[in-house]
């Protein structure tokens, strides 16, 4: 479970405005579903939030609320004036976080 | 008389449990029946407690839906705003709220000098057919506002 995926435009060409696709596996637990069985109500667990850093500044960030389904994309603007690596941030209700990393360059 | 009354109230609700024990049912019942659903003014709460008592202005910001979602699950959803992104034109945050959700809350997103552009796109549950609302907040202080109407099919029967 849990393995993010995103894509990043390798080469994006200066002044432009490039959309960065991610998506993680999630089951996105909302916490108002009950166990079928034993009729308990099965405790939330959600991705709550996102971020996006270039070079170790955040570029976007996004909270999430259970209304977003499960394993949720998220899609985005970035417009980068040189080149650099970002790198994305999924931490989950709890505290346990998600990574992962992209490089491009700007010409 | 008043007999009449407290058995319609019954009558009233054991429909009402019903009716949301068959919403429920849609794909994998996302949300457990007998939950009241968010209205109106829970979400004109919700906006308030993000926003304040700033004015929301209609316009430079749309969200945009299927105007028929058959699968409530995942309906994507995106949203953009008219913003140069730059010098004293920027786009702070954008909220997205649902009027007929458990929860009017759906996400919040925040940009930065380096976004180029304050859009993005998602995909969220939808317990029934409602709006969905965006208030974009501007670097000026000023908050914007955009709604849209998705239908939902309840149980994917196409209609």
């Amino acid at each position: 479970m849990s393995r993010p995926r995103v894509r990043v435009p390798r080469k994006i060409k200066k002044g432009d405005t490039v959309t960065i696709k991610t998506l993680i596996a999630h089951k996105m637990e909302t916490g108002v579903r009950r166990n079928k069985k034993t009729g308990k109500l099965i405790p939330r667990k959600i991705i709550n939030s996102f971020e996006a850093k270039i070079d170790g500044k955040t570029v976007f960030k996004a909270a999430l609320h259970p209304a977003v389904s499960s394993n949720p994309y998220i899609s985005f603007a970035i417009s980068p004036k040189k080149s650099g690596k970002i790198d994305f941030v999924w931490t989950e209700d709890g505290g346990k976080t998600f990574t992962k990393s992209a490089k491009f360059t700007v010409a | 008389m008043s007999q009449t009354e407290v058995s319609g109230g019954v009558h009233r609700r054991s429909f009402l449990i019903a009716a949301g024990a068959g919403s429920a049912a849609f794909a994998a019942a996302q949300f457990a029946p007998g939950i009241a659903l968010a209205d109106k003014a829970l979400t004109e709460q919700a906006i308030k407690k993000v926003i304040g008592d700033r004015k929301l202005i209609e316009g430079r910001v749309s969200i945009d839906g299927p105007e028929i979602a058959e699968n409530g699950n995942t309906v994507p959803v995106g949203f953009e705003v008219e913003s140069k992104m730059s010098g004293g034109d920027m786009v702070k945050a954008v909220h997205v709220f649902a009027e007929g959700n458990p929860r009017p809350e759906v996400a919040n997103f925040w940009f930065s000098a380096d976004s180029g552009a304050a859009r993005g796109a998602f995909r969220m549950r939808m317990a029934k057919t409602q709006n969905l609302i965006a208030v974009a907040e501007m670097a000026d202080g000023k908050v914007y506002m955009g709604k849209r109407l998705v239908k939902v099919t309840i149980g994917g029967c196409g209609g």
